[in-house]
């Protein structure tokens, strides 16, 4: 629509100057400012010293012990490590949990599709500290699970079965934050597999699991990964999670980043690690960019 | 009766194309074509063909790449479409579904900033016009197809434009109801006096409804005429063939001039009038309606022309015969149904008058 | 051979009818999809089972009381906290929702340009980069530039992220109305202005009210992002809860847990009717 020159530039540019300014400013460029402190020199009382120095990177890999050698220090990649075995696990139980209930939801009918998938978006919107909150009442010591153990004589009242402060409480924790997450985009790519589909399908394949491998696993496969993709980043990034169900022992990368910027005091390596999971992600979003458009355009040949 | 022809729309010259220089799209080539005052005016062409971008560019919905439009002799290319005396009926029929049939067709005359009492009864008016007066307070999504394209003819006349324009309007309609539709509009149009200007794919809309018709294709005006003219006297091969059934039979020029003759592929020589252009010894292409080709059976028993298919179309029959390899499509008047069957030897009788060499 | 649900039903008498008799419908996805639901909700079931506690002690139960409740209410800090939470969410989500509906105007009404999609992109960016590297970078860069305007850091910092939530609706609504709605107006001797006051507006509104709303439950909801840039006196109530929480478990956090909770689910289901009466 090009009505006599009234898609002026002017009026683009003054509709789409708000969105500018405010995301440009205000997303841009602390990311930029970021990216900048990460190559400064730690100030003891928080914050930086304006001059220019690599240690911020230098952390991740190595410290200065106490006779001023350099050496490697393991163990913040043992936390990168850490963090991304549990969000490989948490994304791989998250699937694992979701398919089976994505696909009975998308095999019903619309007025019960629509409220099931209503149920599955509110912890969505709900706020994630309290969600995971709840999973100490149920975990802790003296909480819900060791409660009924307790009644049901499993367990006398001075032991525990240290439930929290593990790994296995983060990776439920992480599970249960990024769920709806998995699920919302498998049962999209479930949901345009018609009845008839499936019909056809049975004629040639004769058992359930071949129908699973060869008709609707294919078909949902850009819901998986999209969905994968959705937990993976988040899981990687969580600082929930590891924060409150892990203590402050277990921690992963999205707790250690916020550490720099309260205890630690130690703003260059947190800005380093952080500039580093932004790069992870990004590299993560482009290889997916990458594989959707071969995707297309091997269907567009076929 | 008043000869003089008023000219209502001229379209001089104009070229549309969209996009950039890398992947632009000529979507009008220099078009020129006058619609005058009063007339019930047909873009005719296949989809893709430029018709609708015409009609948006009289309407002001796009802008002109070159040339310009008159309407009523005042250029209006540089006016936006709320400043022309023009409204348009969408082929979707876009009706405001937050408002409900009155406002829907009162919505013009408010913007114009009529008083509230000549809204109501001209809006009253034109509703009693399309008889849709008991439903004007229901919403579009409460209306049949049938119903919601007449509010959309309503709201488009209540504002007394001079010039009507009709994209399709029939198109999204089932066929009996379309069939009813033309006829209203055609005597909506003698009705109201204003000029009509309607674009069709339908070429059976086209021949029914107008008194001009231009034929478009590829953004190029292929000819201009009366619905007779363009039926009996197609200026070339696309237009013959997209107006009605045909034959183009390929043949070659016997004799020159305007009492020549030529020989048809299919063995048979028939006398027509030859171009000038055209020289002895030339291929030719003939045009012939199936209509105007009369056939009787062989009375020799000895014939090269045989009928190849017979379809009984209750009102006629629809014949193609096969000779010397040539198809020739034959329309059968109703009374000769029952003489003829398939495989029957024919001899065939062209027409002297209703057949001519045409062009590409 | 494929065997019809006629066929099947005829043969009732004869054979059991298994429950699924289609090779697509598979036995057990049904009770897994319970248990499903069960893990989602039963953590959200128990926490707000728990706040009604009488005991004391959070995870022990003695018997049901509104005890916590009535305390929350005389709570201060809690209220201040709820407070704070409100005006941040107030300003930031209408703030959102306008920056949004214009932005959807141009990007999806304007045709195309060259900044288009670098625009889209900004839109999606606060999405794409993890939480927590939006919360350092942005608690870096009010610092460094020295910008200290209390609860209006915050403010901003939620506007942002706000942004695409608003967006998303508003964007769906206007792809969903027919733009020959706005010419059509136009043709009817509208000029810019009415045609977008009278028709586009009114049927935007839907859509600009969801956008609202997805906005609002999002900055009520945020946390880390809050948790770091916000000073000593813009405590939100998220971020009281989690200082409440290092403290130690107290029955107080579940009250007021869950008091979020529940309003949180009343805005998603209302934005939930909303759409669907639009779609109906």
């Amino acid at each position: 629509m090009n009505i006599q020159g009234e898609n002026k530039i002017q009026n683009r540019v003054l509709g789409l100057l708000p969105l500018w300014i405010v995301i440009g400013i205000f997303m841009i460029g602390p990311l930029l400012v970021m990216g900048g402190v990460s190559l400064m020199e730690s100030n003891a009382y928080g914050g930086v010293h304006f001059k220019f120095s690599l240690n911020g990177y230098r952390q991740i890999l190595f410290d200065t012990n106490f006779f001023d050698e350099i050496e490697f220090n393991p163990a913040y990649i043992i936390i990168i490590g850490r963090s991304f075995v549990l969000a490989i696990s948490a994304t791989i139980i998250s699937l694992i949990i979701g398919f089976p209930a994505a696909y009975f939801i998308s095999r019903q009918s619309n007025k019960v599709k629509n409220i099931l998938i209503f149920l599955v978006t509110i912890p969505f919107w709900t706020n994630l500290l309290i969600r995971t909150f709840a999973w100490i009442i149920i975990l802790g010591k003296d909480g819900v699970i060791e409660s009924s153990f307790n009644f049901l004589g499993l367990l006398d009242d001075e032991g525990s079965l240290n439930l929290m402060y593990t790994n296995s409480a983060i990776l439920i924790g992480l599970v249960y934050s990024y769920l709806p997450l998995m699920v919302l985009p498998v049962y999209a790519s479930m949901e345009k597999m018609d009845v008839r589909l499936l019909e056809a399908a049975t004629d040639l394949y004769s058992s359930r699991i071949q129908l699973i491998r060869k008709v609707i696993l294919p078909l949902s496969m850009p819901g998986i990964i999209g969905g994968s993709i959705l937990v993976f980043v988040p899981c990687l990034g969580a600082f929930i999670a590891p924060d409150l169900l892990g203590g402050g022992k277990k921690l992963l990368l999205g707790s250690l980043i916020q550490f720099q910027f309260s205890y630690a005091r130690n703003w260059p390596f947190g800005a380093a690690m952080a500039m580093f999971l932004l790069a992870l992600v990004i590299l993560i979003l482009f290889f997916n960019a990458h594989i959707n458009k071969r995707h297309r355009e091997n269907e567009v040949k076929g | 009766m008043n000869d003089k022809k008023v000219n209502a729309i001229e379209i001089k010259n104009v070229t549309k194309i969209y996009g950039t220089d890398i992947s632009s799209v000529k979507a009008l080539k220099n078009a020129n074509l006058t619609i005058y005052d009063n007339e019930f005016f047909t873009l005719l062409g296949p989809s893709g063909c430029g018709k609708t971008t015409l009609l948006r560019l009289i309407a002001g919905f796009e802008d002109i790449t070159e040339g310009n439009i008159k309407l009523f002799s005042e250029e209006i290319i540089s006016l936006p479409p709320n400043k022309r005396p023009v409204n348009t009926v969408f082929q979707h029929y876009a009706l405001f579904p937050h408002l409900n049939v009155f406002e829907n067709v009162a919505f013009g005359l408010k913007r114009l900033n009529k008083d509230k009492a000549e809204i109501e009864k001209r809006t009253n008016e034109v509703l009693e016009l399309i008889q849709m007066k008991d439903l004007s307070s229901r919403k579009p999504n409460q209306l049949s197809g049938g119903q919601q394209q007449r509010v959309a003819l309503a709201r488009a006349l209540a504002p007394q434009p001079k010039v009507l324009l009709l994209d399709e309007p029939l198109s999204a309609l089932d066929l009996k109801l379309r069939q009813a539709m033309r006829v209203e509009l055609k005597t909506l149009q003698r009705e109201t006096g204003i000029t009509f200007v309607f674009v069709t794919h339908d070429q059976e809309e086209a021949l029914t409804m107008s008194d001009r018709i231009a034929v478009i294709r590829d953004g190029e005006i292929q000819q201009i005429g009366s619905p007779e003219e363009i039926y009996e006297s197609p200026n070339n091969q696309f237009v013959a063939n997209f107006i009605g059934e045909v034959n183009l039979l390929s043949g070659v020029c016997l004799t020159e001039g305007e009492s020549g003759s030529c020989k048809l592929d299919a063995g048979y020589e028939i006398s027509l009038s030859i171009p000038q252009n055209v020289k002895k010894g030339d291929a030719v292409t003939v045009f012939i309606r199936p209509e105007r080709i009369k056939i009787n059976k062989s009375s020799s028993g000895n014939s090269q022309t045989s009928i190849s298919e017979f379809t009984y179309l209750g009102n006629a029959a629809h014949i193609q015969l096969i000779s010397n390899k040539q198809l020739i499509n034959v329309t059968l008047p109703v009374d000769d149904v029952k003489n003829f069957k398939k495989g029957d030897l024919i001899e065939i009788e062209f027409p002297k008058d209703n057949a001519q060499v045409i062009n590409k | 051979m494929h065997i019809s649900t006629k066929d099947i039903g005829k043969m009732k008498s004869k054979v059991k009818k298994s429950k699924f008799r289609h090779v697509w419908e598979f036995p057990g996805f049904r009770g897994w999809t319970v248990i499903f639901f069960g893990f989602l909700y039963v953590p959200i079931f128990v926490l707000v089972c728990y706040s009604f506690n009488s005991s004391k002690l959070a995870m022990v139960w003695t018997g049901f009381s509104f005890r916590w409740y009535k305390k929350l209410f005389s709570n201060d800090d809690i209220l201040s906290a709820a407070l704070n939470s409100l005006i941040v969410a107030f300003s930031a989500a209408p703030l959102a929702t306008i920056i949004a509906t214009f932005s959807a105007l141009v990007l999806i009404r304007g045709g195309d340009f060259r900044a288009k999609e670098f625009s889209n992109g900004l839109i999606t960016l606060p999405l794409m980069v993890p939480e927590i590297v939006t919360a350092v970078a942005t608690l870096i860069f009010f610092a460094t530039l020295g910008i200290n305007l209390g609860l209006t850091n915050v403010i901003i910092a939620h506007t942002v992220f706000c942004i695409p939530f608003a967006y998303m609706p508003i964007k769906a609504a206007l792809e969903a109305m027919d733009p020959n709605l706005e010419l059509a107006a136009r043709d009817l001797y509208s000029n810019k202005t009415s045609a977008f006051r009278t028709i586009t507006l009114p049927l935007l509104t839907p859509g600009i009210l969801s956008g609202f709303m997805l906005a609002f439950v999002i900055s009520i909801d945020d946390f880390i992002i809050t948790l770091m840039v916000a000073g000593g006196g813009s405590t939100t109530l998220p971020v009281y809860i989690y200082s409440m929480v290092k403290m130690g478990v107290s029955p107080e956090v579940n009250a007021v847990s869950s008091l979020m909770l529940i309003f949180s689910i009343i805005i998603v289901t209302l934005y939930w009717l909303l759409n669907r009466k639009i779609s109906k």
